[in-house]
Parts: structure tokens; C-alpha cells; sequence
């Protein structure tokens, strides 16, 4: 992707925006197109999936089979790059050495960040995910309601491209007609798992992901997006033209070359730089927001990591959208390590994940099946949204809120390790071993709990007063505590999960990677970290408004998942993108009025 | 596209940082492994993705002669050439065997401690039994000392503890095997080949699991 080094940056911009992920890529999208002239600063480096994406490579290509190391946590052909659990040189520390109280912080640092090898399901927060305090006196409200993001829902949608069906479910929106592109085909786990959900009572129907299924009709579409404005339409057009339908094989995982799914550096930053009013400077580490003796903010103090040098850049408005976690870092670090936009005394506080718990079955009935491709889309066809609204109701359940199921796939690409855990295969070597392992292949199916979390007093992250990174930056320091709501609830899953598997006819196995007795998933490893600088309708209450804008600071504003003052079970990118676009809007309406 | 083609190496330091913070199934603190420690780096957080790599491109290969010699022999007692598939050493399984050993990060090394020891027991038991190495045995003699190792309770505590060494080296060569096209023959893996549709399962799979397609055209 083209960028600029730091000494070609103009002196001043209208927006400095701070990473090129989810909320990043977007706000750049929508600011640029709408003739902003905009300035992303990432800190990694760059990067283009269409000439750096392993697509076809075989695990015999890669070392030790493409099997994960500390140096690429999910595998060595995974789109991440220099990030993962652990990134060089960016330490961050636990207040507790409890492992149940551990939080770990999956970070990635390169152009488009963690969408670049993200799982694509893009499911919208339905009516009750925006006033779950009003219906259960838990948490919070949010300042806005689901009519009021449901536009910028369908925009995206359409700007993206997303499969998915309307099947007209509880707090599970539908989206206007037309807008989805059509799901893939069930695959045997899928309609497995479908089919004794169906004698459980769980609905198992087509997830949504950002995927292409079919080709996108880019200039119908870049109509509706940008009516009246020939110039955007064109260059939309252009750029959706320039991606592909999904050839139905090679894991998203890895990234895209074809740009059939969503990156934020296949979709938005493409037409975004098309339009000129965009540079990007890679490489370069935002440490604090410069807010001027007035109270604006005026650009943003970062460290080029190419020369380890501290530099500057101004805007007549800041965007922060640098991962959650890091957003909170930065407003903390901001005035020497002060803080900024927080006389509410709430940033860093309400970190939520997702409530994660795992199980896998094996199926008798699905050894040695006919052999077959199931490569399908490169990730989720089908789920189960969360179906106990009217148990919950009732009060028959321990806990607040639901999660939904996600299904693994059964007959995936081998890739370094043992495709058949090893209790299928001991003691057996030979014709026996290999006749055996072809007989298991295929026979396992996954399901995963993705549950929303309630933010909690205990869940928070402040600055570490001891501990810098390499350049001199302190570090984030993690607390972390779920609640018997999240206990309960993956409870709950593992015995739902353990129904679904005997109504196969299977058995389930016991996780060997879980600690003792608890099946919930650690804080932070299901990667949907939200919170820490809460939006809310009260300046005393939360960080930003319905905006994303901070309360204190006016042209400051917040576009990755801090403002989120809830974490539905409902993943969080679609929901981050959605108010990046609608925060977009009056930033652009702002600046029409000279307000900004 | 700036560093494009960059293969960041961490500093050793670093890396000797991470073996002491990252949990992983570590074999070495299993009684009566020796260490084996040698020096290596792995191939850094942005490696290049779109090449080809070989056992031996990134780390050296370490182990020695005899080691290779019975480590070859003996995955090809586990994945023998059959109706489903070449032997482990028509496709240089034992390459990869030796990157695996020899790879710097934790999991590796802790099997490294496990495999090592294991492959000079196996020589030293044929010698024992049969007076020559392990690769130089007939394939009765060999399987003579696989079942034993296999047994479910073996016999004593010495074959007990190499049993844990048969179970690992046989992972890490299925891991190997099916990682290449003539393992996903083997096993029954189909893909990684684009298409312009996806019809999903077979009618005929279907119907053997009672299912019906309910993704509609
Ligand atoms: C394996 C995996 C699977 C996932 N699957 C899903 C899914 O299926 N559905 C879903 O909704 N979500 C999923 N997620 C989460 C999803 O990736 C994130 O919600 C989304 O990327 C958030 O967007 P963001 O813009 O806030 O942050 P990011 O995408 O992380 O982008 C932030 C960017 O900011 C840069 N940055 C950080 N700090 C600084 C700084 N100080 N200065 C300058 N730049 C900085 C980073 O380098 C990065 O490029 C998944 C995540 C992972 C890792
Ligand atoms: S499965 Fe489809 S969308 Fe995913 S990486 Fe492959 S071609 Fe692209």
C-alpha cells in the first residue's frame, strides 16, 4: 500500500486518525471520500494482501508444518504480523498472578491490524444489546438505540459485503432485503450439529460473515452508499469491482489475496487512498493526544519507529482507534501521564471480553464418511443465536444474557500437527495407525460458547507505574475478574454442549488444553476487548457520547471497541464499524458547520 | 509496500525471554529426560509467507547420523508404504522430523529432550535383543520392540518411560506425514484446489447420515 515517511506529512490535517484496523479503515473511508484530508498513523508496518497472503501453501511448505509458535501464535501462514499474544518490544503486565485473574492482550501490528486475519463473523447487536440495563438492571444502557445504528448497520453491510439469511429470530435482527449476499452450503458438521439442535430446541441457521459469495454489483451499490456524490460512487465502484467472490477453499484466516472478505486493507483503505485526501505513515507509535491551552485536541505525539525519534502531526480533529486496549493507553499516557478526556475518572475502566467455552465431540457416525471438500468459505457457515430469552424470562437460568454457538469444522486442511488427538491412535503404529487415523479423520466436531460479558468493577486497566516498553512508553497493566454471570453461563454451555454432542450420537472430549475443573476461556482470549472508555447520555457517567466524541475534549473521538458499554454475545466488529460511520457523519457535519 | 520482503529476527535474548514465560507441554521436566540444549533462532514475527521453505532454510538440522539413521527407520515402522499411501520416507519425513527437534521454540525443545534420548535407547535395546541397530533389523525384530512399547501396560519401568518417547515421535511424524499431498490422500483430505461454486457434502453423504442440504440454491 502506498504511505509516506513522517518528513513528507502536510503541517496540518483535518483528521489525524490513530490505526488503520476496523474503526480506523473506516473512519478513514468515510472522512476521505466526503473530501476530509486525513492523516493514519499505524504502528506497524505496511502491508498488502495481495501480494503477501499465503493462499494455496501446504503445511510442508512452511516450518514445522505451519504448527503455531510463540512467533505466530495461530500458525505460521496466519495474516498476523509482528503481533500476537506477545508482541516485541511491548510488554504488558497482570496486577494478579492468578491465572483466572490473567488477561491476555492479542495485538496486532500492521496495516489493517486485527482485520486482516479476524474470523469475518459480522453479526448486528440487536434491540435488547442496546438497553440491557433497562431489561435486567445490570450494566448499562446505551446512549442510542438499535433503530438509530440500524442505517449504519445496513451501510456497512452493503460497503463489505456480508452472507447471512433473515430467519426472523428474537433480538437477532434481519437486514433489509437485498443487502446479504446468499450463505454457503451446510457442511457436514454444520447440518449435523443443526440437526440435534432441532431435537434440543437450539436454532442452528446460517451465521453472517464477511465474505463474498457472489460478486458485488459495485456501481448499484456505490449508489446507494454515496447518493448524489458521483465522485465517491466512482471510486466505490472501482474498488469493489477489484474484489472477487470466494473460490471456496484456503482458511480467511490467513488473509485474502483475492480481497473476497473483508480486510481493512482490501475494502477501505484501497478507496480511501484512491481519493487522495489520504496518507498513511506506517511504523509510527502514537504516545499521547497534544491538547492545546484551549482544551482541543491538536494532533497526536508518536514515535517513528524507524528511527526511534518522537514526532508530531496536527489535526483540527483526533481519532483514536487504535484497538480498544491501546486507545485507553494512549488517553492515559496523553500530558505527560496525566490523562486526557477523563474527568470522569473512568477511562480504563469496564474491560469486557467475550465469555468463551469450549467442547469438542467425536461422532461415530461420522467415521470413515466418503472423503469430500469441506473447505467451504474459509470459516463459520452456520450458529446458533442465543434462543433462552423466554427460560431467562421466567428466571429459570443463574445468569444474565445469552451467548451463542459457534460450529468447527470437521474436515480441515492437516497443518503440522497430528490431525487426530493422539488417544484415538495410541499404541497402534503401521497399516493399523494410518487405517485408524483416516477412520477419526473428520469424525470431530467443535462448539464454542460466545457469550456476552457484564462489565465489572473488577475488570480494568491502568498504566503500570513501573514497567516501559522500548521506547520509554509505560505499559498497560491488566485486572481482571469474571463474574458467576460468566461462570454460570459457560456452565451452562458445557452441559448444552454435552446434550447437542449425545443427540449425534457422539461423545464429548474433555478439552486437554482447560485448567482443572474450569471450562471458561481465560480473559481476553476469545479477542473481542471492549470498554474502557465508556460511551453514556451522563458526563459524569461515561467518556464519550453518542458519538464517540469525548465529553471534555470536543474533537476527540473514540472509533474501536472502548466506547462499547456493553459487550453482547454478538462479535464486536460489525457494531465498531457501524458507529465509526455514524461518528464519521458528524464529524463531517461538524466540519460543514465550521464546528471543527 | 516498505519491508516487504524483511524476515525479522528477534534477538536471542528475547526469545530466551519467552522460553521461561510461555507454559507448554514441557517434557523436560519429566524425570530421566537429559537436556539436550543446543543454539538456534526461529524465524521472527514477520517472516516471509509467500515462499517455499525446506527443512533446514530457517534453523540448521541437528541431529546426527545414527540418530537420523534410526529416526527414518523408525518412522517408516509407523507410516509404512500401503494401499493408502508412500512410506514415511518417500517423503523425507525424517527432514522434518529433524527441523522439528531442532526448532528453538519451547514445545520443540521439550520434545527434542524426549526424542533424543529416545532414538540412542532404541539402538541400544536392539543391540541388546538382536545385536544390531534398530534400522538394521528385520521388520519383526522391530515390531517385536514397537509392541512392547505400545503394550498397554509395558512390561517395565524403562519401556513405560519410552513409550512416552514412541507416542511423541509418533505424533510429531503423523503431524509431518499428513502435512504433506500424500498424507491428505492418506487420511482423506480434499481441497485447497478454487472453485466457482460450493455445493457442500455429497448427495451420497447425506444420505448415509440421514441429512438433508438446508441451504437452498
Ligand atoms: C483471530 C481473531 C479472530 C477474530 N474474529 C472475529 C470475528 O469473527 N468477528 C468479530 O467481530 N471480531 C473478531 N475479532 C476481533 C476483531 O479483529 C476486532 O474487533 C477488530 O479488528 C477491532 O478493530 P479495531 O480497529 O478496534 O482494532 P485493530 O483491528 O486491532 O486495529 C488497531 C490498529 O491500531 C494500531 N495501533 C495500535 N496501537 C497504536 C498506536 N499506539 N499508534 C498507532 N497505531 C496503533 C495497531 O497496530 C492496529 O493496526 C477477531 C480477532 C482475532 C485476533
Ligand atoms: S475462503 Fe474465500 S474469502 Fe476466505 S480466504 Fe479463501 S477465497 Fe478468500
Amino acid at each position: 500500500m502506498p504511505t509516506i515517511p513522517i518528513s513528507e506529512a502536510k503541517p496540518e490535517y483535518d483528521v489525524v486518525i490513530v490505526g488503520s484496523g476496523a474503526g480506523g479503515g473506516q473512519m478513514a473511508y468515510a472522512l476521505t471520500l466526503a473530501g476530509l484530508k486525513c492523516v493514519m498513523l499505524e504502528a506497524g508496518r505496511s502491508y498488502d494482501p495481495v501480494t503477501e497472503t499465503a493462499m494455496f501453501q501446504r503445511g510442508d511448505q512452511a516450518p514445522l508444518g505451519g504448527s503455531s509458535t510463540p512467533e505466530k501464535d495461530f500458525g505460521f501462514f496466519d495474516a498476523t504480523i509482528d503481533g500476537g499474544w506477545t508482541v516485541p518490544n511491548e510488554p504488558y503486565t497482570q496486577a494478579s498472578d492468578k491465572p483466572e485473574q490473567e488477561f491476555k492482550w492479542w495485538r496486532a501490528r500492521m496495516l489493517g491490524g486485527r482485520t486482516n486475519h479476524w474470523g469475518r463473523i459480522s453479526l448486528r447487536n440487536g434491540p435488547y444489546d442496546f438497553k440491557p440495563c433497562s431489561r435486567d438492571g445490570l450494566g448499562f444502557d446505551w446512549p442510542i438505540s438499535y433503530e438509530t445504528l440500524e442505517p449504519y448497520y445496513t451501510r456497512v453491510e452493503r460497503l463489505i459485503g456480508v452472507y447471512g439469511s433473515n430467519e426472523g429470530l428474537e433480538n437477532t435482527p434481519d437486514s433489509p432485503a437485498g443487502v446479504l449476499q446468499p450463505p454457503p452450503k451446510g457442511r457436514v458438521g454444520d447440518l449435523m450439529t443443526q440437526k440435534a439442535g432441532k431435537k434440543l430446541g437450539v436454532p442452528v441457521v446460517p451465521i453472517h460473515r464477511a465474505v463474498l459469495t457472489k460478486a458485488l454489483d459495485g456501481k448499484k451499490l456505490a449508489a446507494k452508499l454515496h447518493p448524489g456524490d458521483k465522485k465517491a460512487q466512482k471510486i466505490v465502484a472501482d474498488s469493489m469491482t477489484q474484489r472477487a467472490p470466494c473460490f471456496w477453499a484456503t482458511a480467511c484466516g490467513r488473509g485474502c489475496s483475492i480481497k473476497a472478505n473483508y480486510q481493512s486493507t482490501t475494502v477501505h483503505l484501497p478507496p480511501a487512498l484512491a481519493t487522495g485526501n489520504l496518507d498513511i505513515i506506517p511504523n509510527a507509535h502514537a504516545r499521547e493526544v497534544i491538547v492545546g491551552k484551549d482544551g482541543k485536541a491538536k494532533g497526536i505525539l508518536f514515535i517513528d519507529k524507524t528511527t526511534g525519534k518522537e514526532e508530531r502531526v496536527k489535526g483540527k480533529a483526533v481519532v483514536l482507534a487504535a484497538s480498544s486496549g491501546e486507545t485507553v493507553r494512549i488517553l492515559l499516557n496523553s500530558q505527560g501521564g496525566e490523562g486526557v478526556a477523563n474527568s470522569s475518572g473512568l477511562v480504563g475502566k469496564y474491560i469486557m471480553d467475550t465469555v468463551g467455552s469450549n467442547l469438542r465431540g467425536q461422532i461415530p457416525a461420522l467415521e470413515s464418511i466418503a472423503p469430500h471438500n469441506d473447505d467451504g468459505a474459509g470459516g463459520s457457515h452456520f450458529y446458533s443465536p442465543w434462543w433462552e430469552y423466554e427460560a431467562q424470562k421466567k428466571g429459570q437460568l443463574d445468569f444474565a444474557r445469552g451467548y451463542h454457538i459457534e460450529i468447527g469444522g470437521t474436515r480441515s486442511m492437516p497443518r503440522g500437527n497430528s490431525p487426530v488427538p493422539g488417544n484415538f491412535t495410541k499404541g497402534l503404529y503401521g497399516k493399523k495407525l494410518k487405517e485408524e487415523a483416516r477412520r477419526y479423520y473428520g469424525s470431530f466436531i467443535g462448539l464454542a460458547c460466545r457469550g456476552e460479558m457484564i462489565p465489572n468493577e473488577n475488570s480494568f486497566a491502568e498504566l503500570d507505574p513501573d514497567v516501559k516498553d522500548k521506547w520509554g512508553i509505560p505499559v498497560m497493566k491488566w485486572h481482571w475478574k469474571w463474574s458467576d454471570h460468566e461462570l454460570n453461563m459457560a456452565a451452562h454451555a458445557q452441559k448444552k454442549f454435552t446434550e447437542m454432542i449425545e443427540a449425534m450420537g457422539g461423545t464429548a472430549m474433555p478439552n486437554p488444553n482447560k485448567p482443572g475443573s474450569k471450562s471458561i476461556l481465560r480473559g481476553g482470549e476469545v479477542i473481542h476487548e471492549v470498554g474502557g472508555a465508556l460511551m453514556g447520555a451522563d458526563p459524569a457517567k461515561s467518556v464519550v457520547n453518542e458519538w464517540n466524541q469525548s465529553w471534555d475534549i470536543d474533537n476527540l473521538f473514540l472509533c474501536d471497541g472502548s466506547p462499547f458499554p456493553s459487550n453482547a454475545d454478538k462479535n464486536p466488529t460489525l457494531t465498531i464499524m457501524a458507529l465509526a460511520w455514524r461518528a464519521a457523519d458528524h464529524i463531517i457535519e461538524e466540519a460543514r458547520k465550521g464546528n471543527i | 509496500m516498505d519491508n516487504q520482503n524483511s524476515t525479522t529476527r528477534l534477538p536471542r535474548r528475547k526469545v530466551l525471554q519467552w522460553f521461561a514465560t510461555v507454559a507448554a507441554v514441557d517434557l523436560t521436566t519429566i524425570p530421566g529426560f537429559a537436556q539436550a540444549p543446543h543454539e538456534a533462532t526461529g524465524y521472527g514475527t514477520d517472516p516471509d509467507l509467500t515462499i517455499t521453505y525446506s527443512p533446514g532454510d530457517v534453523w540448521d538440522l541437528t541431529l546426527s547420523d545414527a540418530e537420523r539413521k534410526a529416526a527414518t527407520a523408525l518412522a517408516d515402522v509407523i507410516l509404512p508404504a500401503d494401499d493408502l499411501g508412500p512410506a514415511a520416507s518417500e517423503v523425507h519425513l525424517i527432514d522434518f522430523i529433524d527441523e522439528w527437534v531442532s526448532a528453538p521454540y519451547p514445545r520443540q525443545k521439550g520434545d527434542r529432550n524426549v526424542v533424543i534420548p529416545g532414538l540412542k535407547w532404541i539402538d541400544e535395546e536392539s543391540k541388546t535383543r538382536f545385536q544390531k541397530d534398530f534400522a538394521d533389523l528385520t521388520e519383526a525384530q522391530q515390531e517385536a520392540i514397537c509392541d512392547d512399547l505400545c503394550a498397554e501396560k509395558p512390561k517395565t519401568p524403562e519401556l513405560a518411560k519410552n513409550a512416552r518417547f514412541f507416542d511423541r515421535f509418533s505424533s510429531i511424524c503423523q503431524g509431518a506425514y499428513y502435512s504433506t499431498p500424500e498424507g491428505w490422500a492418506a487420511i482423506g483430505y480434499v481441497g485447497n484446489t478454487p472453485s466457482g461454486v460450493f455445493n457442500g457434502p455429497p448427495q451420497e453423504v447425506l444420505d448415509q447420515l440421514g441429512l438433508e442440504q438446508t441451504v437452498k440454491d
